[in-house]
């Protein structure tokens, strides 16, 4: 049977990072499944999670007025879902629901932010991470604001 | 590297251009289909019987008598060439004629021309094709010819971006390739109603989880422009080497023969030197905004 260690180190989000590292971070950790469409977290609600997701595909939804609600991104296998645990005021800006089973290792960010506090060493390097997904994200969403298949300057093939 | 006006030796069943390359040939509308809000697939029908052979990549001057020709790439099967197949988008002109026309109308036919994905030299290894929108059409016969000779390649692996889960081309056709077990399917959209259980994102994400060996790797891609720059650059910080990124180009086609200087794109005719083209001819030349 695998470990909490040895799931967290085959994740691609702790790769590299060392051994009591890892440790510290399986003082905050917990298995969780999901159903699909059972929601990980509403929008509004306290931020104190941090999923590292094993297998599935999660949906972060918006809701828009007149539209309802639109899928803006998903989460799957290898990826980690949210940074809200991190940044004041700590609450989610979208809705997460799986889109299929979904399992996940979730990381208690009041735990983790505690860890992060004691050691800078470990701050430092969960910050690093956690930024590269935020960079990749933003890129993500920059790029898809042109448009790019849409608008009619497309290409009549 | 291919010269102006000569066609990769890996294409398929190229035919001879024919006698006068700016007479178009009849061919009958046969068939029809609404693929999204705005695009519509046509198979035309040679009035004189004789089959256009094609290579995958290629494409024609479609005419629409009395209102003007467009390039449009082939998205019929290079092995099927009796019946010929176009998805247009309408994006006004003439395509926005083009794509009311009604089953027993004749168009025009020009070509076809331009340089093909050149299928064949990623035998002996993977071979990725990243589509973008309507860029899955000129694309469909490149995975046709990688599926018809399935076993000369390695992984074959088609990454698929749209806008929006309405947008998708070829939605029974995706499904059926995602069951395949030669063929690895990835598709993304930008944004979806609650409810999708697809994949949503960039489509450079799933190309990033798709696992390539750049070494053995040939990449297709096709779609907006963006895209494509976006894209090759993933591919290329992924070790691909720019001389096995191929992008199909579109600029104003007019001739399509490489007499009239409207697709130019510095020294490329991209009717005759493309459209598809090597990212290491062409990367220098599509970042300048003035070209």
């Amino acid at each position: 049977m695998r470990t909490m260690k040895t799931l967290l180190e085959a994740h691609p989000f702790f790769a590299g990072l060392d051994d009591e590292a890892i440790q510290l971070v399986v003082g905050c950790a917990t298995n969780v499944h999901f159903d699909p469409d059972q929601y990980l977290f509403r929008v509004g609600d306290p931020a104190d999670r941090f999923y590292v997701v094993r297998h599935g595909r999660v949906a972060l939804e918006l809701h828009l007025p007149g539209s309802g609600q639109q899928v803006v991104d998903t989460v799957e296998e290898d990826q980690v879902l949210g940074w809200s645990w991190l940044v004041p005021p700590h609450q989610w800006f979208l809705d997460a629901r799986a889109v299929m089973p979904t399992s996940a290792i979730s990381l208690d960010g009041v735990c983790l932010r505690g860890k992060c506090d004691e050691d800078p060493a470990l701050g430092y390097a969960f910050m690093q991470r956690v930024a590269h997904v935020m960079y990749e994200r933003l890129q993500s969403s920059r790029v898809r604001l042109l448009d790019l298949y849409g608008g009619g300057r497309d290409a009549a093939r | 590297m291919t010269l102006r006006g000569e066609t990769r030796s890996s294409d398929r069943g190229v035919a001879a251009v024919a006698p006068d390359p700016m007479l178009p040939r009849p061919f009958r509308l046969q068939g029809l289909r609404r693929d999204t809000e705005d695009t519509v697939t046509l198979w035309l029908d040679p009035v004189d019987g004789e089959p256009l052979a094609f290579a995958a990549g290629q494409f024609t001057m479609l005419q629409a008598f009395g209102v003007g020709e467009v390039p449009i790439s082939i998205s019929g099967d290079p092995g099927a060439p009796h019946l010929l197949q176009h998805t247009i988008r309408d994006v006004g002109g003439v395509t926005a004629t083009l794509v009311r026309a009604q089953v027993g109308d004749v168009l025009g036919v020009r070509g076809p021309y331009g340089v093909g994905w050149g299928v064949r030299d990623g035998a002996g290894g993977d071979v990725v094709v990243v589509a973008g929108g309507i860029g899955l059409a000129p694309l469909r016969p490149a995975l046709l010819d990688l599926l018809a000779g399935a076993d000369q390649y390695g992984r074959v692996v088609l990454v698929y971006g749209a806008r929006s889960p309405a947008d998708l081309l070829f939605p029974t056709e995706l499904e059926a390739w995602a069951d395949r077990s030669d063929l690895e399917v990835a598709v993304t959209v930008d944004s979806a109603p609650a409810g999708y259980r697809g994949r949503v994102g960039l489509v450079t994400e799933p190309l990033a989880r798709a696992g390539l060996d750049p070494d053995r790797t040939l990449a297709l891609v096709c779609g907006p422009e963006v895209m494509m720059r976006h894209v090759a650059e993933d591919l290329v910080r992924r070790g691909v080497p720019p001389a096995r990124v191929r992008l199909s180009l579109e600029r104003n086609m007019r001739c399509g023969v490489g007499l009239c200087g409207h697709c130019q794109l510095r020294e490329l005719f991209l009717c005759v030197d493309g459209p598809v083209v090597g990212l290491d001819r062409v990367a220098p030349l599509i970042t300048v905004r003035e070209l």
